[in-house]
C-alpha cells in the first residue's frame, strides 16, 4: 500500500481550500474605506479613508483634531479630561471605532456596508 | 465481587490491554516531547502523539485509540503539571471532536483513504474543538476568528507530516504490533 493513496490528495487540497477560505474570509475584506464622524448624536461628517486630512470637530468642550493618513484614523487630541480616544491610537479595520464620550464626538470605520458592533445587533 | 475475596482479588490483563498501555506510554513521551519544543504561536504544536492514536486506531480499532488518547492527556497533565487547568480541557476538547471525526472517517475506503487522510481531517478536527471550547468558556469574544487562519494552516501541515509518518509506520509489516 503506498504511503500517499489517491483519496488523501484529494482530503489535502480540501484542506488546502479550507485554508485558503479561512484566510480570505477572516483575515481579508475587513479593511475599512469609510470614515464616519458624529458629533453631539448627529452625523458630522463622512469622509473616505483615501483622502489624508486633518479634521477638527467642534464640539462642547472644544476641537477634538481626527487624523486620516494612508489608510487609517485616529483621534490626534481631544479635549477629555481621561483620553480614552486619544489612547486608542490608529485604527484600520471596519468596525472599529473610537468614541470621546467628554466631547460628544465619535469615529467609526466602515466598508461601505453597515456593520455590527458589540453596541447594536 | 466482593470485600471477603480482596485479597485474592486482581486484574485480568489481556493483550490488548498492554499494547494500548505500552501506545499511551509512548503517546505521554512524545506528548512531553511536544510540550518541550518552542512554538511560535500559543496552542500551535506538531501534535506528534497523535501518530500514536492513528497507529492504535488501525491495529486495535477505535475503542483502543479513544483509550491511548485519554490515557496520553491524562498522563501528560499529571506529569507536565497541567491537569484540570484550561490548557488540559483545551487538549480533551481537541482529543474528543478528533476522534469522532476519526471514527467517522475510518469508515471511508482504506484503498483510496489512508493514515495521511486521517490525520488531517483529526488535525483539524482537533483545532475545531479547542476554538470551539475556547470561544465558549475562555474567550466569549469572536475576535478568536482572527487566530483562526494560522491555525487551520498549522493543522494542515503537521496533519501532513503526522500521516506520513503514521502511514510509513504501518506501512511495511501491518500485522506486527508497533
Amino acid at each position: 500500500m503506498r504511503l500517499i493513496r489517491p483519496g488523501d490528495y484529494l482530503v489535502m487540497m480540501l484542506a488546502g481550500a479550507l485554508c485558503l477560505t479561512l484566510f480570505w474570509q477572516l483575515w481579508a475584506g475587513e479593511t475599512a474605506r469609510t470614515l464616519t464622524i458624529r458629533s453631539k448624536g448627529k452625523l458630522w461628517r463622512e469622509v473616505s479613508l483615501l483622502h489624508n486630512q486633518i479634521l477638527d470637530v467642534p464640539g462642547p468642550l472644544g476641537l477634538t483634531r481626527i487624523e486620516v493618513h494612508n489608510g487609517r484614523a485616529r483621534i490626534g487630541s481631544d479635549p477629555g479630561a481621561r483620553q480614552y480616544c486619544v489612547k486608542q491610537g490608529w485604527l484600520d479595520k471596519a468596525g472599529q471605532s473610537a468614541i470621546c464620550l467628554p466631547n460628544q464626538t465619535s469615529i467609526e470605520l466602515g466598508n461601505g456596508a453597515a456593520h455590527y458592533d458589540s453596541l447594536s445587533f | 465481587m466482593t470485600a471477603s475475596v480482596s485479597e485474592h482479588l486482581s486484574l485480568r490483563v489481556g493483550a490488548d490491554d498492554q499494547r494500548i498501555a505500552a501506545l499511551a506510554a509512548i503517546a505521554i513521551v512524545l506528548a512531553l516531547i511536544d510540550a518541550g519544543l518552542p512554538s511560535p504561536l500559543p496552542g500551535i504544536k506538531p501534535g506528534l502523539a497523535n501518530i500514536v492514536t492513528l497507529l492504535a486506531l488501525y491495529h486495535l480499532g477505535w475503542r483502543a485509540a479513544l483509550w491511548v488518547s485519554l490515557l496520553r492527556i491524562l498522563g501528560a497533565g499529571l506529569l507536565l503539571g497541567s491537569l484540570l487547568t484550561p490548557g488540559f480541557f483545551l487538549s480533551l476538547a481537541g482529543a474528543l471532536a478528533s476522534l469522532a471525526a476519526l471514527a467517522l472517517a475510518f469508515r471511508l475506503p482504506g484503498t483510496w483513504f489512508g493514515p495521511v487522510s486521517l490525520s488531517i481531517v483529526a488535525a483539524f478536527s482537533h483545532i475545531a474543538g479547542q476554538l470551539l471550547l475556547a470561544r465558549l468558556w475562555l474567550i466569549p469574544s469572536d475576535g478568536i476568528l482572527y487566530f483562526v487562519p494560522p491555525f487551520a494552516l498549522a493543522a494542515l501541515v503537521t496533519g501532513l507530516v503526522n500521516g506520513i509518518i503514521a502511514a510509513r509506520l504501518l506501512a511495511p509489516t501491518p500485522q506486527q504490533d508497533a
